[in-house]
């Protein structure tokens, strides 16, 4: 049987514009994954955290209030710390073109802007699932 | 509209052209696709005539500018008298900052501003508060305490600039913290102008920056309006805003009907509170988006105004000045490309123009930049200077609401008109609106619509130029903008000692009072303002008032 | 011993996971641990919590656990929603509601799709429950979606089922006519700040009365109101009430029996299944099977003879 792919869908940090992250979340639904949704507002803490009780094999993170800097790479190194670094980590928002070669740096494997067509994030979960 | 006569006549030579002309043509060049739809999945014709706008009587349905039932616009002179207000809303990183970019502004010849506040502010926390971390500044300018007001209108005469304040879960607080700002400038409550958002409905439908339940949100709300109508009568104190819940990817009939049924909704809770309709009414305010669908924006504005007269004066309002439906309006964000963002300006430009046709009392223009990041400078000036073209130089603004009487825009308004009823009765069947939140019909709607868009955009059934067609390889040099990285320290610092010198048991006193009051049903607005006169920051005092009402959880709707 | 039945015994949160995934992809590596882990099994009280969509289920569990938490006990939570019979995918929010509990050592959530069971509970419930008893749980809550099969499987895992119903809303006769009712061993009227409350308690309550004519216990019916935190002490009571009921004459027992027999078979006629339709070597055979159904030159069970015959001889 082939594996299902299971996804988490975390918005960290305080702004509260979920439209994307609902879009990301039905579309990867509807691509045959299993998709789990934190809701809003939600630390780096209590993402990890549901990863591994959720054994995900991927975290999308979605972020508009430019604060990904901070936040998307507290995730990451929560994750190095608890032996996930086999978890694909995404993240989607307003993220500025310069920002983008120190996150991937620090384990977001895809950075996906606005204008972004759904069906290229999920082929790009597809080819770089880890496991 | 038409004698009956002349209407036959016309029909008879429609049909005519329906079946020998254009059907003849279309077989020869099809048309270009297999439905015309707008955003709202309106069908639409290939022509519209007089028989479309028969059944409308101009003097009861559509009447003068400044006259009910208000859909050619709210004031009998407007852009003729005065333009609208060329209001952009700014707002990054510390209190300093922010009021650099608002004299740059008022410098090139903005005639209002207009306040974005950080994260942690909208959510009632201070910079120092553990949630805060990573989003000082971010999408806004932190604003912890009275302090941090003072910096950020420093040097700005607030007696004649009026302000727009976007902010909602804890809008009485940071209004206090305005006011009591003029007061400490020698300048009266009653002279002060401008607006704060202070719409909590759409918070839980859209944009999500809530505190408290529902219920104690409306009477903070309705305290506001009580307030505001006997001591800073020149306020707004509410913008009921359909901006969020368009960019959270609605409708634009979704956008007007729930905006409106939050409107209605405001009304009747300060009815029951007992205050006059008459009273609070005219200082209501509403904020609507201008997205790409030029001609349904515009037919959005007009049916916005007549169906507001209506169901107010339905609700006892005799006033016009309670009646009219004034309102701001801000060109859509969720529109704009990070693709080839120069475009951006000419479809702000044309979002903007429907905003103007459809008499708006005030507009702010993205700049083009805003899908990349944070505006720079040369951006927010170019958005201003398209609202000073299509001021100045277009013409549109000599007659007031040019495309009254197009066949076209009158169906269109009627329609929509139509379709916000039919969300009406929908939402009523829920048991009104906040049991309608709270089952989560409006986020469903709305989720639905935003799927349906993308969907829509991914498939190429709708053109998104350089997203999914006219696309480019391209290097990104939009300049992006600078901020002062040691301005989260000095605020954090600023905090610290502002709770270390202030006068401690005037604080005490005054949070304890707060704390009663609350769990009474007194107006909070007088106790809020003396909290913040001893200097209780943004967040001490909500936490108080967290500690009294709880905090609001969203129910979990895709 | 097998190195992650081990490590899930000693409640290695990691682990837990891993092997619930496993379990859930029918994987060979799942079943050597899930046999070492049965011995270890049998000490946390399953508790059901079933009922219509919007009933407040979510938010009751939050508040049961928060309840539990300072009983010190620790909890695990399994929160199962339909997947999607087009895309085989399924959105998983109930955990949404329980955030508050995300950074908590004592509570493990897990979100399940139902898979391939048509409406029921998915297969690997049976071992998650087993794996997070193993793993220490002291409670062990099994939430569905919906009025279906699932919620009458529930009931065959549960040691304790709680079927939560709401005021006004027509459902509940829904819930009646498919048998749902029956299930239940507490029955929670939620949100009973709600208008109509008097009436459901009394559909309800001349419900019980019918069932529980020739019972020893009658099903206790408790209103709640989860989001003031109202009844749940209450609750918690009536569980340990059940729980010591079903101690006390030997029901408990019968009960587990029962669970035990609902896994074996499940576990046969997953294999079986497995064995038939995922082994290549019937697969060409079925297909051709099928197409002489559809020419009618077979009938259906005589086609299922052909197959059983190999393997039942």
């Amino acid at each position: 049987m082939k594996r299902k792919i299971r996804v988490l869908i975390a918005k960290p940090g305080l702004d509260g514009h979920d439209r994307g992250a609902k879009i990301v979340a039905r579309a990867l639904r509807d691509a045959g994954m299993e998709v789990v949704y934190t809701g809003l507002h939600q630390t780096a803490e209590m993402i990890v955290k549901t990863a591994v009780q959720e054994d995900v094999d991927v975290i999308g993170l979605s972020l508009l209030s430019g604060a990904h800097m901070t936040l998307f790479m507290d995730v990451t190194r929560l994750l190095k710390g608890k032996d996930m670094e086999d978890v694909l980590v995404v993240g989607g928002g307003v993220i500025p073109e310069e920002d983008i070669p120190a996150l991937k740096k620090a384990g977001i494997a895809g950075v996906f802007g606005p204008g972004t067509r759904i069906e290229d994030i999920v082929e790009f979960i597809r080819k770089n699932v880890k496991r | 509209m038409y004698e009956k006569k002349e209407l036959n006549k016309i029909r008879d030579k429609r049909v005519d052209w329906e079946e020998n002309c254009y059907s003849n043509m279309a077989k020869e060049y099809p048309e270009r696709k297999i439905k015309f739809e707008n955003l709202s999945a309106t069908k639409i014709k290939n022509v519209y005539t007089p028989e479309d706008i028969a059944h409308l009587d101009y003097i009861k349905d559509m009447g003068f500018p400044g006259g009910y039932p208000f859909l050619r616009g709210v004031y009998s002179t407007m852009y003729r008298g005065r333009l609208w207000t060329m209001r952009q809303f700014a707002g990054f990183g510390s209190a300093e900052e922010t009021n650099q970019r608002y004299k740059y502004l008022l410098e090139h010849g903005e005639t209002g501003l207009s306040v974005a506040f950080d994260y942690p502010t909208l959510y009632g926390y201070d910079t120092d508060h553990p949630l805060a971390r990573g989003e000082f500044g971010k999408c806004g300018v932190a604003i912890s305490s009275l302090q941090d007001m003072e910096i950020l209108f420093s040097e700005i005469p607030i007696d004649k600039v009026t302000t727009s304040m976007t902010i909602n879960g804890p809008a009485a607080i940071v209004w206090g913290f305005y006011i009591a700002n003029a007061e400490n400038r020698g300048i009266g409550k009653n002279t002060i102008g401008g607006t704060i958002q202070n719409d909590i409905l759409k918070e839980y439908i859209a944009q999500k920056s809530f505190i408290f339940p529902p219920e104690p949100s409306m009477r903070l709300i309705v305290d506001t309006f009580e307030y505001g109508f006997k001591q800073v009568p020149r306020w707004n104190t509410i913008s009921i805003s359909g901006y969020h819940i368009r960019e959270a990817g609605s409708t634009a009939v979704q956008e007007l009907a729930f905006t409106l049924g939050d409107g209605l909704e405001y009304v009747k809770s300060a009815m029951e509170r007992g205050l006059l309709i008459d009273e609070f009414a005219p200082r209501l305010s509403f904020f609507f988006n201008a997205h790409s669908d030029f001609f349904e924006e515009i037919a959005k504005y007009r049916a916005a105004r007549r169906i507001w007269a209506k169901e107010l004066k339905k609700l006892g309002a005799k006033k016009d000045r309670s009646l009219i439906m004034r309102f701001h309006t801000q060109t859509a964000g969720c529109s704009l490309t990070a693709q080839q963002p120069e475009i951006n300006i000419v479809r702000v430009t044309m979002q903007a123009l429907a905003a103007v046709l459809g008499g708006t009392q005030s507009l702010h223009t993205n700049s083009m930049d805003e899908a990349l990041a944070l505006p720079s400078e040369k951006a927010a000036r170019i958005a201003l200077r398209t609202q000073q073209i299509i001021a100045e130089e277009s013409g549109v603004t000599d007659t007031i609401d040019p495309l009254g009487g197009s066949y076209y825009i009158e169906w269109l308004t009627d329609k929509i008109e139509e379709e916000t009823y039919k969300y009406f009765e929908k939402v009523e069947r829920f048991g009104g609106v906040i049991s309608a939140i709270e089952k989560g019909f409006f986020q469903r709607e709305i989720a639905e619509s935003a799927y349906k868009y993308q969907k829509e955009i991914d498939e190429k059934e709708r053109t998104i130029v350089g997203v999914n067609q006219y696309k480019m390889d391209e290097e990104l040099s939009v300049p992006i903008l600078e901020m002062d990285e040691k301005g989260e320290h000095r605020q954090i610092n600023r905090l610290k000692k502002l709770r270390k010198d202030r006068n401690q048991s005037k604080f005490d006193r005054n949070l304890k009072r707060l704390k009663k009051a609350a769990e009474g049903v007194e107006n909070l607005m007088p106790y809020i303002l003396d909290c913040v006169h001893s200097y209780a920051t943004l967040g001490e005092t909500c936490d108080v008032l967290r500690e009294v009402f709880g905090e609001y959880k969203e129910p979990a709707i895709y | 011993m097998n190195d992650i039945a081990s490590r899930v015994l000693k409640g290695d949160p990691q682990s837990v996971a891993r092997l619930i995934t496993l379990a859930e992809n029918n994987s060979p590596e799942a079943i050597g641990a899930m046999k070492d882990i049965h011995l270890h099994t049998g000490d946390a009280h399953v508790i059901g919590i079933t009922g219509v969509m919007g009933s407040g289920k979510s938010t009751l569990i939050c508040e049961l656990t928060r309840e539990y938490r300072k009983q010190g006990l620790e909890v695990g939570i399994i929160a199962i929603d339909p997947t999607s019979p087009f895309s085989g995918g399924a959105l998983l929010g109930d955990r949404i509601r329980m955030m508050e509990f995300a950074t908590d050592n004592g509570v493990f959530i897990r979100s399940m799709g139902t898979r391939g069971m048509l409406g029921g509970l998915t297969t690997a419930v049976y071992d998650v429950v087993e794996i997070l008893d193993a793993a220490g749980m002291d409670i062990v809550m099994v939430e569905t979606v919906g009025v279906g099969q699932a919620e009458v499987d529930v009931i065959k895992i549960a040691d304790t089922t709680i079927v939560v119903l709401v005021p006004g809303l027509g459902d509940s006769i829904q819930m009646i006519k498919a048998g749902v009712m029956e299930i239940a061993d507490i029955y929670v009227v939620n949100k009973a700040d709600r208008s109509g409350v008097e009436q459901t308690l009394a559909e309800v309550e001349s419900l019980v009365d019918i069932a529980c004519t020739n019972r020893d216990r009658k099903t206790p019916v408790l209103t709640t109101i989860s989001k003031e935190s109202k009844g749940v002490v209450e609750l918690i009571d009536e569980i340990d009430k059940h729980k010591k009921y079903l101690k006390k004459s030997k029901m408990f027992e019968v009960q587990r029996r029962k669970r035990y027999e609902a896994e074996l078979v499940e576990i046969i006629r997953k294999r079986l299944m497995n064995f038939i339709f995922d082994e290549s070597k019937f697969k060409g055979k079925i297909e051709s099977l099928i197409d002489q159904i559809s020419n009618k030159e077979l009938d259906p069970y005589t086609a299922a003879d052909e197959i059983l015959g190999k393997i039942l001889r």
